[in-house]
C-alpha cells in the first residue's frame, strides 16, 4: 500500500475480518500496555534508587538482596524486556491487523504469550536478584545453567524468552503472510524484518557469547548484541509506529515515499554492521572497528532522511505540536533522536572515544535514545490510543501536560548534565588525575541526575495515575469528528 | 520492495546475515589464525592454586577447613574462581570496573600494558567481562599488585580503603572479624586471579625468547 493510499485505507477499511470477527484483539492491547506501564514504573523506581548510590544515600546498603548491583541490571533488563517489549507488542497488535486486514493468529496465542512473558519479567527479577544474571549486557536474563554446564540453577529465562519470542513472531507474522499479495505499507516493512530481527539477534547474542566463543571474538558478539537490539528492533519498532500514527493523527501522507524506502533499506543494510563500535580500541582487530565506525556514520545520513521526511510531513500542521499532545510526544521524541544520532556520529571515531568511552557520557546518550526517543513515542501512542481503547476521556488534560513536560525537562537535563561529566571525568582520566579526585569531580553531576530521574519519575506517575483513573472513569469518550470513519465501525 | 517476502528475506534474514559474516565471523577468524590465542579450560586454569588462594587457607584455616573441606587442590581452587566470577557477575561489579586497558588515554601510564586478545582465551572470560563503563578503576592489571587483606577490607568497606569511594560496601560475604564466608573466599579468588593470564602469557613468551636466544648461541 502507498503512502497515500494509507490513510484513505484507514477511513474506509472495516474493523471487522473477512470472517465477521473483531480485526483487533483490544484485550490484549490493553493488558500489554498495562504490564508495560508497571515494568515502566518498576524500572525507573529501580534507575533512580541506583543513583542514590552514586550519592551515598543508598537506602539498602547492607542488603545482599537489594544490593546496588542487583538493582542496576532490574533497571536495565526491565526498560528492555518489560517496558519496550510489551509497549510494541501492544502497538503491534493495534496496528498489524489494521493495516494487513487480517487477524493476529489468535487471540488465546495472545493470552499465553502475555502471561509467558510477564512469568519471564518476573522470573528475571526474581533471578537477579539472587545472582543469576547472565554476563551478557542488555541480555542479563539468566541462562537457568551453571555457567560451563547444562545443571539447572534457576528457571531457564533464556528458553523462555526464545520460546517467548518465537511465539510473539508466529501471532504477528500469521496475518502479515496472509497479506503477502499485497503491497506493504511502510510501518510493515519494519515490523516483518524487525520481528525476524528480534529472535534472530536474541538467539545470536545469548548463545555464541555463552556457549561458544570467549574473549574478544564473543565480544564482536555482545557488541553486535547490544547494538541490534536496539537498531534492528527497538528502531524498526518506533519508526513503525511513527509512519503509522503521524500520518494518522496528521490526516495526510507521509510527504515523500522515496526517502521512506532509501530509510528503511538503509537501516537494514548499515545498522546490523555497527554493533562492534561499543568495544573500540580494543582487542578486536581494527579493520572491523574501523567498519563499525564506517557504517555508524552512514547511518546517521540515513537518520537525516526519515527525520527530514517526517518534519517536511508536519509542515502547515505545525499548530498540532500545540493541539495534539499525541504529536508533540513524537516530534519532541524525533528531535532527540536526531540530536542522538548526531551526536552518535561524532563520538563514534576514536578522536571522540579516547575521552568518552567508559564515562557517563555514553550514559547519557543511552537515556536520550531510550527515554527521550522510544519511550516518548510509546508514551504518543499511549496518550492517543488509551481514551480510544478504554471508551473513557482522558481524566485529566493537566496531567497530561504534567507528563510531557516533567519528562521532556527531566530528559534534557540528565542528557546534558551526563554529557558534560563524561566529559570533565574523560579529560580528567587522560590527564591521570587520580581515581578519587575523578569520583569527588562527579558527585555534583550525580546529584543533578538524580534530581532529574525524580522528575522523569514524577512525571510517569502523573502519566499512570492518569491512566488509571481514566479507565476508571464514566465520561464516555466520544470520538473527534475526523476519526469517525476511521474509528467508529 | 514492498512485499513480504522480499522483507523477510532481503531485509530480515539476508541483512542480518551480511552484518553476522563482516562483523563476527571475520574478527572470529582473524584473533583465532592471526593471534595464535589458545583456549584454556577452567580445569586447566586452576591446575595450579594460586599463592593468594593458599595464603587464604593458611590465615583462615578453620573458615576454609568447613567451605573447602578437601583442603587446597585444583578442585577446590577452580571452585572458587568459578564462585568469585558468578558472585562478581551476580553483584554486576563489571557495570562498573572495567577489564581492558586500551592504548589511548595514557591508560598504559595509568594501569599497565594494554590488553592483547590472547589473554581472554579462557573459560573464565566466557563471557567476557570488558565491561562499558568505569566507575571505579580497570582491573585487569591489578594482578599481584594488593594482598588478601587489602582485597577483604576493601570489600567489607570501600570508604575506610578509599575515602571518596562509592563503591557499596560487600561486608555480607565476610563475618564480623572479618573472616571471609564461602562467597567471600570466591570473591578474594577471583579478584586476584584477574589478570594473571597476561602475566603467564607474557613469562611464558620471555621464556621462549630466552630458549631461541640460547639455541642460536648453541
Amino acid at each position: 500500500m502507498s503512502a497515500a493510499a494509507m490513510t484513505a485505507t484507514m477511513k474506509t477499511q472495516p474493523l471487522v475480518s473477512d470472517d465477521g470477527k473483531p480485526l483487533v484483539a483490544y484485550h490484549l492491547v490493553r493488558w500489554h500496555i498495562a504490564a508495560a506501564i508497571i515494568s515502566l514504573i518498576i524500572s525507573m523506581t529501580a534507575g533512580f534508587l541506583y543513583s542514590l548510590q552514586f550519592v551515598g544515600y543508598y537506602p539498602f546498603p547492607d542488603s545482599e538482596l537489594l544490593s546496588p548491583g542487583h538493582i542496576r541490571l532490574i533497571h536495565t533488563n526491565m526498560a528492555a524486556y518489560g517496558w519496550l517489549v510489551n509497549g510494541f507488542t501492544a502497538m503491534c497488535y493495534y496496528i498489524i491487523p489494521r493495516l494487513t486486514g487480517y487477524r493476529v493468529w489468535s487471540a488465546k496465542l495472545g493470552n499465553l504469550i502475555f502471561v509467558v512473558w510477564q512469568f519471564i519479567l518476573l522470573s528475571t527479577i526474581g533471578g537477579l536478584l539472587m545472582n543469576r544474571a547472565q554476563a551478557i549486557e542488555w541480555g542479563e536474563t539468566p541462562t537457568g545453567f551453571k555457567p560451563g554446564s547444562f545443571d539447572l540453577n534457576w528457571i531457564p529465562v533464556d528458553l523462555l524468552v526464545t520460546v517467548g519470542a518465537v511465539l510473539l513472531i508466529a501471532q504477528l507474522m500469521v496475518p502479515m503472510f496472509k497479506a503477502r499479495d499485497q503491497k506493504f505499507y511502510v510501518t510493515l516493512w519494519y515490523f516483518t524484518a524487525g520481528l525476524i530481527w528480534l529472535a534472530l539477534t536474541y538467539l545470536m547474542g545469548n548463545i555464541i557469547p555463552e556457549w561458544v566463543l570467549p574473549g574478544a571474538a564473543g565480544a564482536a558478539v555482545t557488541g553486535l548484541f547490544i547494538h541490534d537490539l536496539v537498531g534492528l528492533y527497538v528502531t524498526p519498532m518506533g519508526w513503525g509506529l511513527m509512519y503509522f500514527f503521524v500520518p494518522l493523527i496528521l490526516r495526510k501522507p507521509i510527504w515523500s515515499h522515496s526517502l521512506s524506502v532509501i530509510g528503511f533499506w538503509a537501516l537494514a543494510f548499515f545498522y546490523p554492521l555497527g554493533g562492534v563500535h561499543h568495544f573500540l580500541i580494543s582487542p578486536i582487530p581494527d579493520y572491523v572497528e574501523f567498519g563499525a565506525i564506517t557504517t555508524t556514520i552512514a547511518i546517521e545520513v540515513v537518520v537525516t532522511t526519515v527525520v527530514v521526511n517526517f518534519f517536511m510531513t508536519l509542515r502547515g500542521k505545525w499548530s498540532a505540536l500545540r493541539t495534539n499532545m499525541a504529536i508533540r510526544w513524537f516530534y519532541a521524541g524525533a528531535v532527540m533522536y536526531f540530536i542522538t544520532c548526531l551526536q552518535c556520529a561524532f563520538h563514534v571515531t576514536w578522536m571522540f572515544q579516547k575521552v568518552i568511552h567508559f564515562t557517563d557520557w555514553v550514559v547519557g546518550h543511552a537515556h536520550m535514545i531510550m527515554y527521550g526517543t522510544f519511550t516518548f513515542w510509546i508514551f504518543g501512542t499511549i496518550d492517543w490510543l488509551w481514551p480510544r481503547i478504554m471508551k473513557r476521556e482522558w481524566y485529566s488534560n493537566r496531567l497530561r501536560g504534567w507528563h510531557f513536560w516533567l519528562s521532556t525537562i527531566g530528559i534534557v537535563i540528565m542528557f546534558t548534565d551526563l554529557t558534560i561529566s563524561g566529559l570533565v571525568v574523560g579529560f580528567m582520566q587522560r590527564e591521570l588525575n587520580p581515581w578519587s579526585d575523578m569520583v569527588q569531580a562527579s558527585i555534583p553531576f550525580w546529584w543533578v541526575r538524580t534530581f532529574s530521574g525524580g522528575m522523569m519519575i514524577t512525571g510517569l506517575l502523573c502519566g499512570a495515575y492518569n491512566m488509571w483513573m481514566t479507565s476508571r472513569s464514566d465520561r464516555v469518550y466520544v470520538e473527534d469528528a475526523h476519526y469517525i470513519a476511521a474509528e467508529a465501525d | 520492495m514492498e512485499r513480504f517476502y522480499t522483507l523477510a528475506f532481503a531485509a530480515g534474514i539476508g541483512c542480518f546475515a551480511v552484518a553476522f559474516i563482516l562483523a563476527f565471523i571475520f574478527p572470529w577468524m582473524t584473533i583465532e589464525e592471526y593471534h595464535g590465542a589458545k583456549y584454556r579450560t577452567l580445569e586447566e586454569l586452576a591446575e595450579t592454586p594460586s599463592a593468594s588462594f593458599i595464603e587464604l587457607s593458611e590465615k583462615f584455616p578453620e573458615a576454609f577447613a568447613r567451605e573447602f573441606p578437601a583442603g587446597v587442590n585444583s578442585d577446590t581452587y577452580g571452585e572458587a574462581l568459578r564462585l568469585g566470577r558468578d558472585l562478581y557477575i551476580g553483584q554486576a561489579c563489571w557495570h562498573c570496573h572495567s577489564q581492558y586497558v586500551r592504548v589511548v588515554s595514557n591508560e598504559m601510564q595509568r594501569f599497565g600494558p594494554a590488553s592483547t586478545a590472547q589473554e581472554y582465551q579462557n573459560a573464565l572470560n566466557q563471557p567476557h567481562l570488558w565491561g562499558t563503563r568505569r566507575v571505579g578503576p580497570d582491573l585487569t592489571r591489578e594482578f599481584g599488585l594488593r594482598t588478601n587483606d587489602s582485597h577483604i577490607a576493601h570489600l567489607i568497606s570501600p570508604k575506610d580503603v578509599v575515602p571518596y569511594s562509592m563503591m557499596p560496601a560487600y561486608a555480607y560475604y565476610f563475618e564480623k572479624d572479618g573472616t571471609p564466608k564461602k562467597d567471600g573466599f570466591g570473591l578474594v579468588t577471583y579478584l586476584q586471579w584477574i589478570g594473571s593470564e597476561y602475566i603467564r602469557q607474557a613469562e611464558e613468551k620471555a621464556a621462549d625468547a630466552e630458549n631461541a636466544e640460547e639455541g642460536t648461541d648453541g
